[in-house]
C-alpha cells in the first residue's frame, strides 16, 4: 500500500461510490497504515514525561493533519479578509474559501437539500442549543414532550431542559441497558402524540456504542415527531450520509474529525431551517434592517450572525478532505480491532469493569472502565507519567455515570492514528497502577 | 527527577493506607455545621461534618468518594482538626495550601503530620484541586461557623 510522497492532505478525489478505491490509502476493505498515517500528525511526534506519546485521548479532541495546519495558515497568510460584500479581492477569496468549505462539508454528509442546509456553528454544542432555542421555542408548548436517552452528552440534555423550563415541555427518556445499548424496546412507548422531538446521540461518548439511527427515524416519523441526531462523535468515526439516517437534524464538530476547535456545523431540512426564527441577530444574517422590525438573510446565512469562525470552517473542510481521503468506514473498522483487541488485553485484569457492548462491532473506538482498587484519577495520572494520555471522570455524561453506579470511568478512545502497540502501552500501565493499589477485590 | 520517582512521592505508603482505610469517615452525631463539596470536573465529592465548641474544633468527620488524593487528604485533615482553635484551623489550611503551591518548607513543618507526604502533589498541577478539595470544604466550614450560619446546604 503506497501513500503519496508528500505527507499532505491526500488529493481531492471526487464524489462517487468508489471514491475509497481510488483512495491514495487503498481500497475500502484494505486496513489501514498506519505508520504512514502517523506521519502526518506533528503532534504525534513528541515524548511526554520521558516516553513516546500515546494519544488516546479521541473521543475529547483528535490531532491535527498536517494537511488541516496547512489550510488554516494558508487561509491566514494568503486570503484573510471578512467575508461577503467585500469588493476587494481578498474578500472575495475568503469568501469563496467560506463557501467552498461549506459546499465541501454539505457534499461530504450528502446533504440532500445541499448547501442551504449547512449551518456554521461553534460546535455540536451550539448545533443543538441553535435548534433547542429556535425550532424549541416556536413548536413546543406546555405538555409536549421530547424525548431524550440516558446515553446523552450534556449537551444533548441541557439545552432540551432549558427550553422545557421556558415552554412547559416534558422531558422523557429512553433508558439503557446493562451493555451499554438503549433500551429501544421503550421507544414505541414513549412516543405519543404529545411527542414533537426525539433527540439522540449517534455514537455515544462515554460507551462507545452506535446507535441504529435509521431504525429510530422511521419509528419517530411514524409518530409525527421529529429526530434530531448528535452526531459529535457520529461524524468523525462513523460514514455518514444524512440520506440513509434519515434524520431532521445532525449535529457536528470539526475538533473531533481533525479539524480546528470552535467550528462545527448543523444539517438541518431546509423546510424546517426555513420555518424556524433566527438564533442570534446582528451582521450577516439580515436582509434589510429598519427601526423597529428586520427581514432575515436566505439560506444558510439567517442562521449565522455576525463574523463567522472563517479560517475554522476552511480547516473543518480540510479535515473532512482527509478524513474522506482515508475512508470514514475504513477508520471505524482500525477503531473496531483496536477495541477488540484492548477488550481482549483488559480482560486480563480480574476486577476490571468494562462498559458498553461486548461486541466490538456495535462500538466506535470508545473503551470505558473502571478498577475496583484504584480511582480513574489515579489511574490517569499514572498512564501520564508513561506517556499514555487517557480521560477520567464523568465524561459530560453523568447520566451514563449513575446508571452504572458510578461517579467516573477511565476512558481511553482511538482514532485511525492509533496502534496496537499503544494498546499495549495503556494495559503496561495498569499494570504498574496495580504495582502501586494492588489487586482489588476481584482478583 | 524520573517521572518513577514522581510516582512514588505522589503514592506514598501513608496516602495509600488512608484511601484504603480512612479516618474519621461516617456521619457525625451533633454537628455543628455540615458542608457539601464537590470537585464537578471529576465528581469527587465529600461531605464534611465538624462539631465546633467555643472557638475549638471537637469533632470532625466526613464522607465522600474519589480518587486517592482527596480521599486521603481528606481522612488526613480530620485527624489534625480534632481539639485544634478555629484559628489553629486557619492556619493549617493556610500551611496545607502552600504546600501544594511548592513551598518547601511546608513540607518540613511537623504540624502537617501525615499531610506532608503530600507534597509529591505539588508536582502534578491538576491533582492539586484534588488534594485541596478537603480544605476547601474547611474553609467554608470555618467561615459559615463565623458568621453564624450553619444551617445545611
Amino acid at each position: 500500500m503506497t501513500r503519496p510522497e508528500q505527507a499532505g492532505a491526500p488529493p481531492r478525489t471526487e464524489s462517487s461510490p468508489d471514491r475509497d478505491a481510488r483512495s491514495p490509502a487503498g481500497p475500502p476493505d484494505a486496513p489501514l497504515d498506519v505508520q504512514a498515517l502517523r506521519r502526518d500528525f506533528p503532534a504525534l511526534h513528541q515524548d511526554v514525561n520521558g516516553h513516546p506519546l500515546a494519544y488516546l485521548d479521541n473521543a475529547a479532541t483528535t490531532q491535527k493533519p498536517r494537511a488541516v495546519l496547512d489550510a488554516l495558515m494558508g487561509f491566514y497568510e494568503a486570503d484573510n479578509a471578512n467575508v461577503h460584500r467585500g469588493i476587494h479581492e481578498l474578500s472575495r477569496r475568503a469568501t469563496e474559501a467560506y463557501e467552498g468549505a461549506r459546499d465541501r462539508v454539505a457534499e461530504w454528509i450528502g446533504a440532500p437539500g445541499g448547501r442551504e442546509e449547512l449551518i456554521w456553528t461553534r460546535g455540536t454544542t451550539e448545533s443543538i442549543n441553535l435548534v433547542a432555542a429556535s425550532w424549541g421555542g416556536a413548536n413546543l408548548s406546555e405538555g409536549d414532550e421530547i424525548v431524550l436517552t440516558e446515553m446523552e452528552h450534556h449537551s444533548n440534555l441541557v439545552p432540551w431542559q432549558l427550553v422545557a423550563q421556558r415552554t412547559g415541555a416534558r422531558l422523557r427518556y429512553v433508558e439503557l441497558d446493562d451493555d451499554g445499548r438503549l433500551r429501544l424496546e421503550q421507544l414505541p412507548e414513549l412516543l405519543n402524540a404529545r411527542t414533537r422531538l426525539v433527540a439522540m446521540t449517534h455514537v455515544s461518548n462515554a460507551l462507545g456504542t452506535i446507535n441504529p439511527v435509521r431504525e429510530v427515524a422511521d419509528l419517530v416519523r411514524e409518530h409525527g415527531a421529529l429526530l434530531l441526531v448528535d452526531g459529535a462523535q457520529g461524524a468523525a468515526h462513523h460514514p455518514v450520509d444524512i440520506g440513509a439516517l434519515g434524520c431532521d437534524f445532525y449535529a457536528f464538530s470539526g475538533h473531533k474529525l481533525m479539524g480546528p476547535t470552535g467550528i462545527g456545523a448543523l444539517w438541518a431540512r431546509k423546510e424546517l431551517l426555513e420555518a424556524m426564527p433566527p438564533y442570534q441577530g446582528g451582521g450577516e444574517m439580515i436582509r434589510v434592517v429598519e427601526r423597529d422590525a428586520s427581514t432575515w438573510a436566505a439560506l444558510p446565512h439567517k442562521f449565522e450572525a455576525g463574523t463567522p469562525n472563517i479560517a475554522g470552517a476552511v480547516g473543518m473542510a480540510a479535515a473532512v478532505e482527509y478524513l474522506d481521503g482515508v475512508g470514514p468506514a475504513r477508520v471505524l473498522r482500525h477503531e473496531q480491532s483496536l477495541v477488540g483487541y484492548a477488550l481482549e488485553r483488559l480482560a486480563e485484569f480480574a476486577d476490571i469493569r468494562i462498559f458498553g457492548p461486548s461486541d466490538p462491532g456495535e462500538r466506535s473506538g470508545v473503551v470505558s472502565f473502571a478498577l475496583d482498587s484504584a480511582h480513574p484519577h489515579d489511574i490517569a495520572t499514572i498512564l501520564d507519567t508513561e506517556g499514555v494520555a487517557i480521560r477520567a471522570g464523568h465524561h459530560c455524561a453523568q447520566l451514563v455515570m449513575r446508571r452504572y453506579g458510578v461517579s467516573a470511568t477511565s476512558r481511553a478512545s482511538f482514532y485511525l492514528y492509533n496502534t496496537r502497540e499503544e494498546v499495549d502501552r495503556l494495559v503496561d500501565g495498569l499494570g504498574t497502577v496495580r504495582t502501586i493499589f494492588g489487586p482489588g477485590e476481584g482478583s | 527527577m524520573t517521572t518513577e520517582v514522581q510516582l512514588s512521592s505522589l503514592y506514598q505508603q501513608v496516602i495509600l493506607e488512608h484511601y484504603r482505610h480512612p479516618k474519621n469517615k461516617g456521619d457525625l452525631e451533633e454537628a455543628t455545621v455540615t458542608i457539601f463539596m464537590e470537585n464537578p470536573t471529576c465528581g469527587d465529592e465529600i461531605r464534611l461534618q465538624l462539631r465546633v465548641e467555643e472557638d475549638r474544633i471537637a469533632d470532625a468527620r466526613f464522607v465522600g468518594s474519589g480518587c486517592s488524593i482527596s480521599q486521603a487528604s481528606v481522612s488526613m485533615m480530620t485527624q489534625l482538626l480534632k481539639g485544634k482553635e478555629l484559628s489553629e484551623a486557619d492556619a493549617l489550611a493556610k500551611r496545607f495550601t502552600e504546600l501544594m503551591h511548592g513551598d518547601e518548607s511546608a513540607g518540613k513543618d511537623r504540624s502537617l503530620k501525615d499531610l506532608r507526604a503530600l507534597q509529591g502533589v505539588s508536582k502534578f498541577p491538576v491533582r492539586i484541586k484534588c488534594a485541596l478539595l478537603g480544605f476547601d470544604a474547611l474553609e467554608e466550614a470555618l467561615k459559615r461557623t463565623r458568621a453564624g450560619d450553619t444551617e445545611e446546604e
